[in-house]
């Protein structure tokens, strides 16, 4: 794959994804969890305008099969960190739909307890390090828990989402100088969506590439098709691999697109229909597996759209749940103008 | 309380105690493994531990303390070791925005240290920031500074064992004071001010070496037949407000001293309590003795200048007495 800067909006069609040597009961999941992120963020974002959702959201639609296929490449322990974008990788890694759109709402039932909200999404019990509202953030977070695994020679990995707009912060690369010179198990995976909120990469970033830049920490480095779950699940697992067998950590750059503006309603001048509908049309990640479940095991449409009601009934429940869950008592908080020991927890 | 030691070997003493009873405990920054850190504030631990736990980094502070907040969050114990305090700059996002926040919205512990040699003396504008109260207005972080070489032993053995972010700084022209030190199993908790020294006259409010002027103007007063009370904060957060409401209820009057440009920060802070808590006990309004709104100059009757000396925190005693 060429070492481009910018994967052309107008991209081809291609056949679909390929499935060598993926189960049925993997390229099965890797779709109901899309189309199950792809349902939870529709609706997210129909209830954010709506007001239900205080605060906003960052919607993840069109970059589903960065977060599943990453994710699914990975163990249950594995930590996973996010960004302010972060509702597929919180999803894929497990967190259920009902705690992620409860937090959303603020409700005492969500993974946070609604002190957290979208950006800040957490159930370390899953392996999910949480949401980070910082560009580049999740990267620091997720290089100090390599090393925590590292130094108590517990075999597993962490792994840090973080965007286009991450490989402009200095955070980041002072923390992959750090995980390449320690030999951590770690695994940096760059979401490309070409926009860091409305700036354009090619506005944005001197250089040839991003995988150049990162390649002269001495990390290796990968670019992979974001809208190819599988093609994302291979560099994963093979970045897994060599952290896991001692050789560090690596760098992964997933060129994808974001179908919906930076934040629910924006509206977009920075951007034409044309581009997007060339993605939506061509690029539909979800679109991409299912022609090649087809395909590849036989999996009839029939299957397909059962798998689509089951996560719209999933999501429906969720927002029930959420509705349902009371708000959280602020006697949790600190005290206004207090002084006790208990007010950082 | 037996053994005499400085403050900075106070401090290496109680990290050393801690590391040999607990091994998720490791430190990290810059010049620390042969070197022991810019003031040989763990001098001889690398030898003792090795490389895994005393471990040199390259300076790139915001990646230190990140490395720091994400082990902490992993099943380990990391001391961050900045030197400098106004290194914290490079890493404020890490500090302010991550581990400070963690505990709150992920409900997880953050068990770091993050140390920094603070206050003001030579070296000009770039290594002596006063910034100690930022730290301790943003919910989520402790902060310590100890005036004493016991308390830099008994605090930095609590903050070891504490699940919440600390900022543990310890002053420069403290580095070699000397003092008595606990043993093992003495330590000094966050939250409780000490009263250095009793007196019925005049309240003095200080911590880190403002606290050592304090006493040193104390002494001055006591030969003016004034007897003043100096009450050491030692902990910025939590800050023990009932000592020293304590000894204002009984002095009637208050000096409270920082080195800050006396803007905002720990004396305003601790004057705004007081008045708060104690105004029908005042024979006279709180007095700060700070800074001068300057950064900190090299030439050494400009630093004098800059910040409080003994002589401005009796003379601010004397602006009481005569009220």
């Amino acid at each position: 794959m060429r070492p481009a800067l910018v994967r052309d909006a107008t991209r081809e069609e291609s056949d679909g994804v390929v499935l060598d040597g993926v189960s049925r009961d993997l390229a099965v999941r890797w779709f109901r969890t899309m189309a199950l992120i792809r349902a939870f963020e529709r609706e997210a974002s129909r209830l954010s305008l709506a007001g239900k959702i205080p605060g906003g959201i960052h919607s993840s639609e069109g970059q589903e099969a960065v977060a599943v296929g990453a994710i699914t490449a990975l163990a249950r322990e594995d930590l996973v960190a996010g960004t302010h974008r972060s509702h597929h990788h919180a999803l894929a890694k497990g967190l259920s739909p009902r705690s992620v759109m409860a937090e959303l709402f603020g409700k005492a039932d969500g993974c946070a307890g609604g002190r957290g909200g979208s950006m800040h999404l957490v159930d370390i019990s899953v392996g999910y390090l949480g949401s980070n509202g910082i560009v580049g953030g999740s990267v620091g977070l997720a290089m100090g828990a390599a090393l925590g695994f590292h130094m108590r020679r517990h075999t597993a990995v962490a792994l840090a989402f973080f965007g286009d707009g991450g490989v402009n912060t200095g955070r980041v690369w002072e923390s992959a100088n750090l995980a390449s010179l320690w030999k951590l198990p770690l695994v940096l995976v760059c979401e490309n969506n070409l926009y860091a909120v409305e700036t354009h990469i090619a506005n944005s970033f001197a250089g040839e590439s991003i995988t150049r830049r990162a390649a002269g920490f001495g990390l290796p480095v990968e670019v992979v098709d974001g809208q190819d779950v599988a093609a994302v699940h291979r560099s994963v697992a093979s970045a897994r691999a060599r952290a896991v067998a001692g050789d560090g950590p690596s760098f992964i750059e997933v060129q994808t697109y974001r179908f919906d503006g930076h934040n629910v309603g924006e509206v977009q001048k920075y951007r034409t229909k044309d581009e997007i509908s060339g993605w939506r049309d061509r690029g539909d990640p979800i679109r991409l597996l299912d022609r090649s479940l087809n395909r590849t095991f036989d999996v009839l449409p029939a299957e397909l759209e059962q798998v689509a009601s089951d996560v719209d009934r999933v999501v429906a429940d969720a927002i029930e749940f959420a509705e349902a869950s009371p708000w959280p008592s602020p006697d949790r908080n600190g005290t206004k103008g207090g002084n006790d020991l208990d007010a950082g927890q | 309380m037996s053994e005499t030691m400085t403050l900075s070997q106070g401090y290496r003493a109680g990290v050393r105690e801690e590391m040999t009873r607990d091994p998720s405990i490791f430190i990290m920054g810059t010049d620390i493994f042969i070197r022991g850190g810019h003031f040989a504030q763990v001098l001889g631990l690398g030898e003792e531990f090795g490389v895994e736990r005393v471990r040199d980094t390259p300076i790139s502070e915001a990646a230190m303390v990140a490395a720091g907040v994400g082990a902490a969050v992993n099943g380990m114990r990391p001391i961050v070791d900045l030197n400098f305090l106004d290194f914290s700059f490079g890493a404020m996002d890490e500090i302010c925005n991550q581990a400070a926040k963690i505990r709150y919205m992920f409900g997880i512990g953050v068990p770091l240290v993050i140390r920094a040699t603070s206050g003001v003396a030579g070296g000009g504008a770039q290594h002596n920031n006063v910034i100690d109260p930022w730290f301790a207005e943003l919910p989520g972080l402790f902060v310590a500074v100890p005036s004493t070489a016991g308390d830099a032993k008994g605090l930095i053995k609590s903050a070891l064992r504490l699940d919440d972010p600390v900022i543990f700084l310890m002053h420069k022209s403290l580095s070699g004071a000397r003092g008595p030190v606990g043993g093992v199993e003495d330590f000094v908790p966050f939250g409780e001010a000490v009263v250095r020294r009793p007196g019925s006259d005049v309240t003095i409010v200080g911590y880190g070496h403002s606290v050592t002027k304090a006493l040193q103007a104390a002494a001055q007063l006591a030969e003016e037949e004034v007897d003043a009370e100096v009450v050491d904060l030692r902990t910025l957060f939590p800050l023990d407000l009932a000592t020293v409401n304590a000894s204002v209820r009984k002095t009637g009057r208050a000096v409270v001293v920082d080195e800050s440009a006396g803007y905002g920060g720990t004396s305003a802070e601790v004057a705004a309590a007081v008045q708060h808590a104690s105004f029908d006990y005042l024979d006279a309004p709180v007095v700060r003795v700070t800074g001068s709104r300057t950064p900190i100059p090299h030439s050494p009757p400009l630093l004098m200048a800059a910040i409080p000396q003994v002589d401005d925190i009796t003379a601010a005693v004397a602006s009481l007495r005569r009220r």
